[in-house]
Parts: C-alpha cells; sequence; structure tokens
C-alpha cells in the first residue's frame, strides 16, 4: 500500500518540478484566460450593463477552452521521451499515475484558472454577488475537465497532430460542466441558490474522479501499443 | 535444466500489409543471452515490444514461467526490466530525479542504489544537470543505470549500447554476465558485436519472415 501512495507522490512531484522547469507551457493557459477576457469589451462593448450579463458565460467558456489548451501537453512530453512505456510497464496500478498527474495539472491550470478569475469577473462587471458563485463553480468543474480532457489526451498522443482531435472528443462532455457552472453563476448574481447547481458539478466531479483515470489508463495502452 | 521464463508461441506480426515475423517461437530460460538479430525495420523493436507487453498487435501465446501470460501479468512486470528505444529519460530531470521515479514505478529497482549506479555509468558529479544539457550518451546512461539498481529476473533491452563508449559497453557486458550467473535472463537487440566470451543464444528475425512468403507463394 505505501509503495502505491510513494508512487503517487512522486509522480505528482515530478509533474509539479516538470511544469515549473517549462514556465511558458504553466502560464500559457492563463494568459489565454486574461487575453479572451481582455479582447471582449474591446471586441464587442464596452457597455458595463451589457458585459455583466455576458460576465458568467465568458468566464466559464474562457476558462474552459483554456483547460483544453493545456490538455493536449499532459501526455506528450512523456510519450515522446519513452516515459510513458515505462510507467505501462510498472506492476503499479496505472490510473493512480494517471490521477496523480491530473491533480498536479489541474492545480497549475484549473486551480490558476479559479484564483484569476475573480480579477476578470470585475474587468467584465459581474456584480459581486456573483464571485462567490463564480469561484465555487470554477473550484468544482475544472477539476472534472482536466479528468475528462485526460481521456482525450490519451487517446490521442500517439498522433502527431492530436490537438483538434481532443477537442472534437472531449467538447460534448464538457458541455454540461459548462451549462451548470455558468448556470451557477447566473443563479449567484441573481440572488437564488447555488446548492442545486453545486451539487450537480460535485456530482459530475465524484463520476469522473471514479471513471476518468481507468479509462484514460486503458487509452493510454492502445495509444502506445499502436 | 534451468526454468523456462519465457515462452514464446507460434507469434504472428503483420505490420503494414508485411508480415515481420510468423510461426516465431522463443524460449528465454534462466541463466540465458539473447540477442535478437535482424536488419534495420525487420521487426527486432516490435518483437520486444510484445515480448514486453507494450504492443497488442500479434497473434500467438505468451507464456512467463509456465503459466499464460494472461494470468500473470502483474508478476511479469514486477520481474521484468525494460529499456527501450526511447529511453524513458525526461530531458527537464536531472539523472537523479529520473532515476527517483523510476524506482516509485518499478519496485524492483533498488532505490538505496542509486548514488552507486549513477557512480557505476560514469555520472558522478552530474547528478543535478537536467539531461537535456547531457551529451547523448550520458542520457543514454542514466537509463542503463537501472541495470546496477535492478532485481528485476528479466532484462529486454532494445539497443542498450546505442552511443555508449567502449569501456562502457564492456562494463554493461560484464554486468549481464554477473546477472545471468545469479539466474537472470536478458533479451537484447544490437548492431554492435559482443564480446566473444559472452555465452549467445540468438534468433533472427529475419528467418521466421521469409519462412512465411514461401507458404504464401
Amino acid at each position: 500500500m505505501s509503495s502505491t501512495v510513494q508512487l503517487f507522490r512522486q509522480t505528482f512531484k515530478r509533474d509539479l518540478t516538470l511544469a515549473f522547469r517549462r514556465k511558458s507551457e504553466l502560464i500559457n493557459p492563463l494568459i489565454f484566460f486574461l487575453i479572451v477576457a481582455s479582447l471582449f469589451p474591446i471586441g464587442v462593448s464596452p457597455e458595463p450593463n451589457f458585459l455583466s450579463q455576458l460576465a458568467p458565460g465568458l468566464v466559464w467558456v474562457a476558462a474552459l477552452l483554456a483547460t483544453l489548451l493545456s490538455m493536449e501537453t499532459l501526455f506528450k512530453s512523456d510519450y515522446e521521451d519513452g516515459s510513458l512505456e515505462q510507467l505501462l510497464l510498472s506492476p503499479q496500478p496505472v490510473f493512480l499515475v494517471v490521477l496523480s498527474k491530473v491533480l498536479a495539472h489541474w492545480l497549475l491550470s484549473g486551480l490558476a484558472l479559479t484564483l484569476v478569475a475573480p480579477l476578470l469577473g470585475v474587468m467584465l462587471f459581474l456584480p459581486s454577488e456573483g464571485m462567490p458563485g463564480l469561484m465555487l463553480s470554477l473550484l468544482l468543474g475544472t477539476p472534472t475537465l482536466s479528468l475528462i480532457g485526460a481521456i482525450g489526451a490519451a487517446l490521442t498522443v500517439g498522433l502527431r497532430r492530436g490537438g483538434v482531435l481532443i477537442s472534437l472528443l472531449v467538447l460534448p462532455l464538457y458541455i454540461p460542466v459548462l451549462i451548470f457552472g455558468s448556470s451557477a453563476v447566473q443563479a449567484a448574481v441573481t440572488g437564488l441558490p447555488l446548492d442545486g447547481y453545486l451539487a450537480l458539478l460535485g456530482a459530475m466531479l465524484a463520476l469522473a474522479l471514479a471513471l476518468a483515470p481507468i479509462a484514460a489508463g486503458a487509452a493510454l495502452k492502445i495509444s502506445v501499443s499502436g | 535444466m534451468a526454468q523456462a521464463l519465457l515462452t514464446a508461441q507460434s507469434l504472428f506480426c503483420e505490420r503494414d500489409d508485411r508480415v515481420l515475423f510468423d510461426q516465431l517461437q522463443l524460449t528465454v530460460s534462466e541463466g540465458e543471452i539473447w540477442q535478437v538479430e535482424g536488419r534495420n525495420g525487420s521487426g527486432k523493436t516490435t518483437l520486444l515490444r510484445i515480448l514486453c507487453g507494450l504492443s497488442t498487435h500479434y497473434e500467438g501465446e505468451l507464456f512467463w514461467r509456465d503459466e499464460s501470460m494472461d494470468e500473470v501479468r502483474d508478476q511479469f512486470l514486477s520481474e521484468l526490466l525494460y529499456i527501450g528505444h526511447q529511453a524513458g529519460v525526461s530531458a527537464m530531470l536531472t539523472a537523479e530525479e529520473n532515476l527517483h521515479w523510476q524506482c516509485a514505478l518499478h519496485p524492483s529497482l533498488d532505490a538505496d542504489r542509486t548514488q552507486y549506479a549513477l557512480e557505476s555509468v560514469g555520472l558522478k558529479g552530474f547528478e543535478d544537470v537536467p539531461a537535456h544539457q547531457l551529451s547523448a550518451g550520458q542520457k543514454r546512461r542514466i537509463a542503463l543505470a537501472k541495470l546496477y539498481m535492478s532485481r528485476a529476473k528479466l532484462w529486454i533491452l532494445d539497443e542498450p549500447f546505442t552511443a555508449i563508449d567502449k569501456i562502457g559497453v564492456a562494463a554493461k557486458e560484464a554486468l549481464m554476465v554477473e546477472h545471468i550467473q545469479a539466474g537472470g535472463s536478458v533479451i537484447m537487440t544490437t548492431h554492435q558485436d559482443l564480446s566473444a566470451g559472452i555465452p549467445l543464444h540468438t534468433i533472427n528475425v529475419e528467418r521466421f519472415a521469409s519462412m512465411h512468403k514461401e507458404w504464401s507463394e
């Protein structure tokens, strides 16, 4: 048992180290997130009333796309240098390593996006009542996005141009998260109770936590076998 | 009679409408070194990947210690050391960090011997250097350091000596002889000639490819 915990921790540490040594990949999703939010008022309309209506959906769409963009790198370098082969030949359970990698990835993408989100909210005139809803829904929703994205990344890691394919595979599964996520923010803005939306986001997260690592592990086996 | 470790029965593999090998038989017993021979593209790497279970594009049966591979896969993996064509070394990590993760993945690697292993492959003083700053040979040596830490029974090595100098090769050969004397075995591919003193079994992949052609014509 302790060796599996050890593996989980080691993988987590390794992936964080790797991420911090590749700084550009680290800040890419954040920059993208900020650019989308800052271009919108310029491109559409700087009108506060108009923007505050768009804000819940806009922040969520930007977060979703930023996560999607960052997914491709999750297994790419491991595939290229052969680390993935070593991983699949380990007697330890593969889903554990996948879970650990996704956690590290989420900390630097999803969680970072969640922490920056209030700034975007302010830029887009999101009423301050909406902030808790925004933070909470992103906190529960972005890990689901990362977990589902990991399946897509695992399936396409062996392809030379997998980026577009990931989007096609994964976007349909992202839609429910987007709907309930942005609805939660909307509800918070209008003063309606959030519980229902958050419960649904939590349920989706629980489902993804249980199934996605196993699915991604199986997908990795298929990709490496090709 | 030494115990049979890995047995392959009537392996068949086809790639891009080309039969790489058919009816390939191989039994690797304790204390044997097997060299897989064949020209470039003849399917040596494919065979090794099939044997260790990375590739599933084959027909035929694999046995580990006379039991079907499907049933004893975990047991097999815990006794396997595989160094592939891609060495499994992350360029952004140092030699030590690479080996630490490998130890966590493979309990058959002895983490306490990391320093000794790095010293043995001549990477002492380079422990803290990211692998991308090292030469090709040094990078390869990070992967080969695992040989010094391994308690695995079977070593499957794909071109382990690429970019390794003569002294390094001699040291690894001595290590392999030590390994088989302790009851282990090795399956490897290499285009370099091994020293004459090593007891070597060879299997040529191309032999199994041509056989099929005769039949189909």
